[in-house]
């Protein structure tokens, strides 16, 4: 057993992990934020999707010990009932989907696609990698690839995320 | 997952040491494919060596004018790089052509490189696999081989590399550094350090055991234009069928180097002398000794049209 903290939701949690825990297992079994979701568990679904020091990666590929200090921001952190963030609110505005498995993950991978975009990273669709990189639906599709949702919303989920981006902050 | 001890190591000689003290021992950095691997039992370290606090997450130029590339440096801050997407277009495009932006987000510039095959049968611990399990055979040869290799592949194993990244870095003849446990570092240009798998598919680079990668190092900008082309079974976040590296200068000459096809990134500059007269010639050359089976012929002609596609767009 280790001991790891992680400030969480700009809260800090130390918690006694089996050094295999992976940061979703530590987030949904110790620290009891389920709204991470364990989909594939192999860094295929996107279900497990958290931002750690405002970057998204999957849960389910990193282990907590490897993450001790660091700040991890999960859909709790996000927005709650009565006080939702934008994204949060676009979702459920536009239907952005329907069993709600996978949208925890959409949603925390929506808001960190945006911030990539305003960073100025270029994607596998940006024509030109010297360019600004712009929010269009066809850079969305790609940013969001890493995100699968079986009920198939996309492309409200597209919307949704557009709304967002065109809104003023 | 096996039980496993865990250090963070505090310099790079240090990680190199631990790894020789612990036999089986791993280094692990973003982990996006060793604790897949862990999880499947695939990989089973007894002792894993944390080496993502080591600072070796910073590109900086060299004094021949080329980058040198921390060997922690995130996928996506290599591709979002200023002077890599000014000067190595070739490399951003084929770090954004792979993963998604949750695993480039953690993936690290010597982890791709040491990535596994994604070979099915290296995935099934039903199988045999001499990757998996040196001396059980290989269930992929006479198996379903759509996905693997056409050439320089052996009776022992017929997997492809899966990393789009190394593609770009042996058309820019990359250069990876590395340290010892006692200290000394080598320099291993990339076009020797993924091996062909030979009878020893197990072996995969030319790295000792416990060496550590610590940067890899990329020469001064070659100019031309760069293009990085893959084909694959869906739009995004899919491995390779094809792909093909190249940077094209404006008399029609270039350098050019195959994805997909092989045990490791697959470049034969002598066959670069032909870029003039088009695809064909050239992959005929590249691909000459190629032995596709029955299932993966297609990526013989599949490479000639990628090629040709990349070609009509430099002219264009």
């Amino acid at each position: 057993m280790v001991r790891v903290s992680l400030r969480v939701n700009d809260e800090v949690r130390s918690v006694d992990l089996d050094t295999r825990t992976t940061l979703l297992d530590a987030l949904r079994e110790h620290l009891q934020l389920t709204g991470s979701k364990k989909g594939c568990d192999h860094g295929q679904c996107g279900a497990c999707t958290v931002m750690v020091e405002g970057q998204r990666i999957y849960s389910c590929l990193t282990l907590a010990v490897m993450h001790e200090g660091n700040t991890v921001t999960t859909i709790e952190g996000l927005g709650r009932p009565g006080n939702l963030h934008p994204m949060q609110a676009a979702f459920v505005k536009h239907d952005g989907y329907q069993c709600g498995y996978c949208t925890p993950g959409q949603i925390c991978a929506s808001v960190a696609a945006l911030d990539e975009i305003k960073a100025g990273v270029p994607s596998h669709v940006t024509a030109d990698l010297m360019a600004t990189p712009q929010v269009t639906a066809d850079e969305l599709r790609e940013r969001m690839s890493g995100n699968i949702c079986r009920c198939g919303a996309y492309s409200n989920i597209v919307d949704a995320i557009i709304e967002v981006a065109r809104s003023p902050a | 997952m096996r039980p496993f001890t865990y250090e963070r190591a505090r310099s790079p000689a240090e990680a190199a040491a631990a790894a020789i003290r612990n036999p089986g021992a791993r280094f692990i950095a973003g982990g996006t494919n060793l604790l897949d691997l862990m999880k499947l039992q695939i990989e089973v370290p007894p002792h894993l060596i944390d080496v993502n606090g080591l600072g070796l997450d910073r590109i900086e130029g060299t004094q021949e004018g080329g980058l040198r590339i921390g060997a922690l440096v995130r996928n996506t801050s290599l591709a979002a790089d200023e002077r890599v997407r000014r000067h190595y277009g070739v490399l951003s495009r084929a770090l954004l052509a792979g993963a998604t932006a949750q695993l480039r987000n953690k993936a690290t510039t010597a982890g791709n490189l040491l990535q596994r095959t994604r070979c099915p049968y290296f995935y099934d611990t039903a199988q045999p696999c001499n990757k998996r399990q040196p001396g059980s055979g290989c269930a992929a040869i006479g198996g379903v081989t759509r996905l693997l290799a056409v050439i320089g592949s052996s009776e022992a194993c017929i997997a492809t590399h899966p990393s789009d990244m190394a593609v770009a870095m042996r058309v820019l003849d990359a250069v990876v550094e590395t340290v010892k446990a006692d200290g000394t570092t080598r320099r291993i240009p990339i076009a020797e350090f993924h091996r062909l798998p030979g009878d020893t598919p197990h072996v995969e680079t030319a790295l000792e055991r416990g060496e550590f990668i610590t940067a890899v190092t990329l020469p001064p900008p070659i100019g031309g234009r760069h293009f990085y082309r893959k084909v694959r079974d869906r739009a995004s976040y899919a491995f390779a069928l094809v792909s093909v590296a190249a940077v094209m200068q404006r008399d029609g000459t270039g350098r050019v180097a195959l994805g997909g096809v092989a045990h490791k990134p697959w470049r034969v500059e002598a066959a670069e002398a032909e870029l003039p007269r088009g695809a064909r010639p050239v992959t005929a050359a590249i691909l000459d000794s190629a032995k596709p089976t029955h299932d993966n012929a297609f990526k013989v002609k599949l490479a000639e049209r990628t090629l040709a596609a990349v070609l009509a767009e430099a002219r264009g």
